[in-house]
């Protein structure tokens, strides 16, 4: 007498091994943004060693006076941002409401096509579009970098506020018309209060794509370091200048750069993470309602 | 008799209530055309400028080495490889990762702590700008192993890898769990069931879905300035050398003030366009073909 019959099949190893790989395909998200965060921090080392914190308040960027100071492109980032998603909020709000409220059906799906063929042209081809027929016209400024944006990111934030917007529920929106409203106001009464929360998450997503957005924006802003108030003004963004100055960058402006690239990480995980959060949110209300 | 016909007009009386709604109406129309305005001048743009030197000198534009900035005349048959290739291989590492990621997720981790979380990373990487990547992976490879197009494969591959992972595994969720089942019950392995059940079931979203990712990826430019170099003559090592890329020669042209590069940036913006339509194109059909099929 043996012990226990051995019940276990041929390809035991081979299923345990396969099991092993997804979980290890899996753990390499983990193991990379780990090590994004590590070695771009340590390459950034030498120019916080240099500049201490100043790095982060200065508002000089000299190459050839060794002084990094990223507050202009962090105030170019930010500014860009906003004003792309000014520009492309009210459009991906209206372009989503037609879709989704106003359209007949026949026109609905060729209407997302052409939503979603905008982003599928590359950011760089946006980018030639912008400096050699826009930039003629406008001027290579913080607003050219801005429209160039919010052409980017309307795709964006119009599939999320679509998806956003038709969870509304159909009794909502039938109440409201039995109420005698007309199409404009129900949208104000049934689906805007429902979509309030992720519409607003939609846009923080938008913003926090228009930060990162490098190619586009690097053509059209006009590479100077200044802190303008006015649109008409050439600027620069961290992502533009990391593409712009690495070419002949020196070594310790190369830290410099890859510390600018370490503040954009964080900043726009930042506005990921609120804008996933309000997201999450709002879905769990709406299936709680 | 006027008086009573005009007491008795029933129509509708045009109210404030009811302009407004025709105002806004409007407005909401208006914002589709307002988003096709920069789509159509756009593309309006990249094929007639890309067109007059692409057709002039059709093949040759896109085996041609690419000539140096002032020369006028056709191109980019370099830079055509180059994002073939390394997008190619770009996929190649990515996409079977990424599978194996989303089986993790749906077949082995469901809502477990390690799982949830890293669905939740992979949201975040989503999220990580090109340019970032780009550097990091200068940091790690380039660094170690020069400029070559490999390196800007890495790049383009973990930008790819987070958004295969969220498609697949929205994939995998529409696999009816009565297969899987039908699999166990005739003593089949788990390895087994996912391999020969649900990743066929699954197999037609996962490609369009990789597609998509691919189409984006061919298009990025700002993870290709640090790690393949530049060059003008054909290279068909991923591994010796420096290498180039439609984007980048795009990006490179559109630098320069000179008319003869510009044209040979609107050709590379032509050839990069059709390239990527063609693949989300091609992931459609597969989708609709799949759809309709069940």
């Amino acid at each position: 007498m043996t012990g226990k019959p051995d019940l276990r099949g041929k390809g035991q190893l081979a299923d345990k091994a396969f099991g092993g790989l997804a979980v290890g395909a899996a753990a390499l998200v983990l193991l990379i943004l780990a090590l994004i965060a590590v070695t771009m921090t340590n390459r950034a080392r030498p120019v916080l060693g240099h500049m201490g914190l100043d790095f982060f308040t200065s508002s000089t960027w000299s190459e050839h006076d060794n002084i990094f100071g990223a507050l202009p492109f962090i105030w170019g980032t930010v500014y860009t941002a906003v004003i792309a998603v000014t520009l492309a909020v009210p459009v991906s709000l209206g372009v989503a409401l037609f879709i989704t409220q106003i359209a007949p059906v026949w026109l609905k799906r060729p209407l997302v096509y052409l939503i979603d063929l905008l982003a599928v042209v590359p950011s760089v081809v946006f980018g030639l579009w912008g400096v050699l027929m826009l930039a003629p016209h406008l001027n290579r400024s913080f607003l050219t970098a801005g429209i160039i944006l919010a052409i980017m990111i309307v795709p964006i934030i119009t599939s999320l506020a679509r998806e956003v917007i038709e969870t509304t529920a159909q009794a909502d929106k039938e109440a409201a018309y039995a109420l005698g409203a007309t199409r404009w106001e129900m949208i104000m009464a049934a689906v805007i209060p429902h979509s309030k929360g992720g519409l607003v998450g939609a846009v923080m997503l938008g913003l926090g794509r228009a930060m990162g957005e490098t190619i586009a924006a690097a053509l059209v802003i006009g590479s100077s370091a200044q802190i303008a108030l006015s649109p008409f003004k050439s600027g620069d963004s961290m992502p533009a200048v990391i593409a712009n100055q690495w070419g002949e960058a020196s070594d310790l402006q190369k830290s410099a750069l890859i510390g600018l690239a370490v503040t954009l990480f964080v900043m726009t995980i930042v506005v990921n993470l609120i804008a996933n959060r309000i997201v999450q949110r709002s879905m769990q209300k709406s299936r709680g309602a | 008799m006027q008086e009573l016909v005009r007491a008795l007009d029933l129509r509708p009386r045009r109210t404030w209530r009811g302009t407004k709604n025709m105002i806004m109406t409007v407005l909401l129309g208006g914002s589709v055309v307002v988003v096709a305005v920069p789509l159509v001048l756009v593309m309006v743009s990249v094929f007639a400028k890309g067109g007059s030197i692409l057709f002039a000198h059709f093949p040759k534009f896109l085996t041609a080495d690419i000539p140096p900035t002032r020369v006028a005349g056709p191109g980019m048959g370099p830079a055509i490889v180059g994002t073939l290739m390394i997008t190619g291989m770009a996929t190649l590492i990515a996409v079977p990762l990424g599978v194996m990621g989303a089986i993790y997720l749906h077949e082995y981790g469901g809502q477990s702590k390690f799982a949830r979380l890293v669905r939740f990373m992979a949201m975040v990487m989503t999220g990580v700008p090109s340019i970032v990547m780009g550097l990091f992976i200068y940091v790690v490879w380039t660094l170690n192993f020069k400029l070559q197009g490999f390196g800007g494969a890495l790049a383009l591959a973990c930008l790819m890898l987070p958004i295969v992972i969220n498609a697949s595994e929205q994939m995998l969720k529409l696999v009816p769990h009565s297969l899987r089942e039908a699999s166990y019950a005739l003593g089949a392995t788990k390895a087994r069931t996912v391999l020969t059940i649900v990743l066929p079931a699954a197999s037609s979203g996962i490609v369009s879905g990789s597609l998509l990712a691919v189409a984006r990826a061919a298009g990025e430019t700002a993870p290709l300035l640090f790690t393949i170099g530049a060059t003008r003559v054909l290279n068909t090592s991923l591994f010796h050398g420096d290498d180039t890329a439609l984007s980048a020669r795009i990006f490179e042209n559109a630098k320069e003030a000179v008319a003869n590069a510009q044209e040979r940036g609107w050709g590379a913006a032509l050839a990069l366009v059709l390239l990527t339509f063609t693949l989300t194109v091609i992931a459609r059909v597969i989708t609709a073909f799949a759809t309709r099929r069940k």
